[in-house]
């Protein structure tokens, strides 16, 4: 029984572990280098990570409250290493900051939330686990404590996120009530359709689409990310998006098979309204942190897009899109980091003729940037593409044919970025960066996965006999 | 005199839900729209008491349930408090009004 418990949890213990590990190193104090620290919470991730590759088992714990499979291990492995990722990038920001270790805690803490939350099969679970992953996160985008912007982020981040929960809360009460359990798998069956469980189902996609930041509930989105800094912006615009995706399809989907209309008339009025709207407002931006949280916003349309499918075929590509978007968003993120920890600019004015001065991050940047526009050598035009042909077989083509007219619209203010890093000119344009060591490491990875998610065929086929079973 | 029925105390709780829902969307103070949500989740609290007392008596998953949610609320509001400290230190308002640096 002990050697299974401890099989099964095997990454929870993991980042548990490491948690602990901060913790002591934080009462001891005898490492005053900040840079020996984050190496070493570095190759603590990375451990973690491999962890996720061995001892690999089905089963269910205490009661039936947490469940893992092959599958869901996977999803938490890309968790760990995209936080990995943005943890290598944030080296110049920590480098110098005196909280380095509560940075960590508080976001090793949402990252157990999420790992929690992915195996949770019980809604009591699935609770503290979505709780664990957003109450941190709003501590974290305020953590330039003396920027008002910060405060300001944080303030509105708590807000909605705990009115999105208690929401949901109401919906699951009734969820409680109409069924008398708590476990996903019985109550697949007592979701009948009645008038009280609709209302629950209406409910708790609210709060799905709160923290997914689905239009009409993304209004919080683009100020958070402007306000918090950007190790935080990307941890929220990739990880903890990327951890409800996995959600909604391993437990929210098929909790509602029974109200499949219901469920399907949701998501269209969802998809439409969020990849239009997020793509209207990403071609206003100057800021390039409020752009990516638009463009971010219209590329969870198209998550949904795949999800609506409700077939096997539609989750393995929306779980294969948010890996090459982990990647391609993180490959954006990191130039814009460096940027805006060097000089402290954040605008797509300031890019203008980037190039001249910053050759190989023009090209990340743009190359993470055709992916996330869908543009065909990069991995992002495979997963949209999968995507979309996973949203048609459902043979409703108003959404297909809207859904391939943003896209459209999408490469027009993708393509606006990377016109201003090549080809405008500019007088006085960045002055070259100094990226770190760790930042560059960061940045080839997320290349190679732009390029080479791509190219692997075999990456989608071994998703889809995970997500098959 | 009829005895108290799930459906009243459904009432209180729906009742509580929506004076919740409309404080949070009318109030511009900060702590106030904190404390409709508070009132959100009490009423979520009073839902799952009444289903279990009334309908599955036998089990205990709401009254658990109720406990988890009180214990989060907690944390929740020592967050959202400190942030809000945080904010009335640069800002000197607590008035969601005030808080709009960021827009659109």
């Amino acid at each position: 029984m002990n050697s299974e418990f401890l099989i099964l949890m095997k990454q929870e213990m993991g980042v548990t572990l490491i948690l602990f590990i901060l913790l002591f190193l934080k009462i001891w104090d005898g490492i005053k280098e900040n840079g020996i620290l984050l190496h070493l919470i570095n190759v603590l991730l990375l451990l973690n990570f491999l962890l996720g590759f061995v001892l690999n088992q089905n089963g269910e714990l205490f009661n039936g409250m947490f469940a893992t499979n092959s599958l869901r291990v996977m999803e938490k492995s890309v968790l760990n290493l995209g936080t990995l990722i943005i943890s290598l990038q944030a080296y110049d920001y920590l480098k110098s900051h005196k909280h380095l270790l509560e940075f960590f805690m508080l976001l090793l803490s949402t990252l157990l939330g999420m790992f929690f939350m992915i195996s949770s099969n019980n809604l009591l679970m699935f609770y503290l686990g979505i709780e664990l992953s957003s109450i941190p996160l709003a501590a974290m985008a305020n953590f330039d404590m003396d920027k008002i912007k910060s405060s300001e982020a944080a303030v509105k981040m708590i807000l909605s996120s705990a009115f999105a929960s208690a929401l949901m809360l109401f919906g699951i009460s009734f969820l409680y009530g109409t069924s008398g359990t708590l476990n996903f798998q019985e109550l697949v069956s007592l979701i009948t359709g009645s008038p009280l469980q609709v209302f629950a189902l209406l409910l708790v996609f609210s709060g799905f689409a709160f923290k997914l930041s689905a239009v009409p509930f993304h209004l919080w989105t683009a100020d958070v990310y402007e306000g918090a800094p950007v190790a935080v912006t990307s941890y929220l615009s990739v990880i903890s998006k990327a951890a409800i995706v996995f959600v909604t399809l391993s437990s929210l989907a098929p909790l509602f098979s029974h109200l499949n209309e219901m469920w399907y008339h949701l998501l269209f009025v969802t998809i439409i309204l969020t990849i239009t709207l997020g793509n209207i407002f990403a071609i206003r931006q100057d800021n390039i942190k409020r752009f990516l949280a638009f463009s971010s916003i219209s590329q969870v349309g198209f998550i949904l897009l795949g999800i609506s499918s409700g077939t096997a075929t539609g989750a393995t590509s929306a779980i294969y899109f948010l890996v090459v978007y982990i990647f391609s968003n993180l490959g954006a993120f990191g130039v814009i980091a460096l940027l805006s920890s060097q000089t402290g600019k954040e605008n797509i004015s300031d890019l203008k003729g980037f190039y001249q001065t910053n050759p190989l991050m023009g090209w990340v940047l743009a190359i993470s940037l055709f992916s996330l526009g869908g543009i065909p050598p990069t991995a992002g035009f495979f997963g949209k593409m999968f995507l979309v042909t996973a949203g048609a077989a459902k043979g409703n083509y108003v959404l297909i044919t809207i859904a391939a007219l943003n896209m459209v619209i999408s490469l027009y203010y993708y393509l606006r970025v990377v016109k201003a890093i090549f080809m405008d000119k500019n007088e006085t344009p960045v002055e070259p960066l100094r990226g770190s060591l760790s930042l560059r490491l960061a940045l080839l990875i997320c290349m190679i996965g732009v390029v080479g998610t791509g190219f692997a065929g075999g990456f989608f086929e071994h998703i889809y006999q995970l997500a098959a079973k | 005199m009829n005895e108290i029925g799930l459906t009243h105390i459904l009432f209180v709780s729906t009742m509580l839900f929506f004076i919740g829902v409309y404080g949070f969307l009318t109030r511009k103070n900060m702590i106030t729209m904190l404390m409709a949500v508070e009132l959100i989740l009490n009423s979520v609290n009073i839902n799952f008491i009444a289903f279990n007392k009334y309908l599955y008596g036998d089990k205990l998953d709401g009254l658990f349930f109720t406990i988890f949610i009180i214990t989060i609320a907690a944390a929740e509001a020592a967050v959202a408090i400190a942030i809000i400290i945080n904010l009335y230190r640069n800002l000197k308002s607590i008035d969601v009004d005030d808080a709009d640096i960021m827009k659109f």
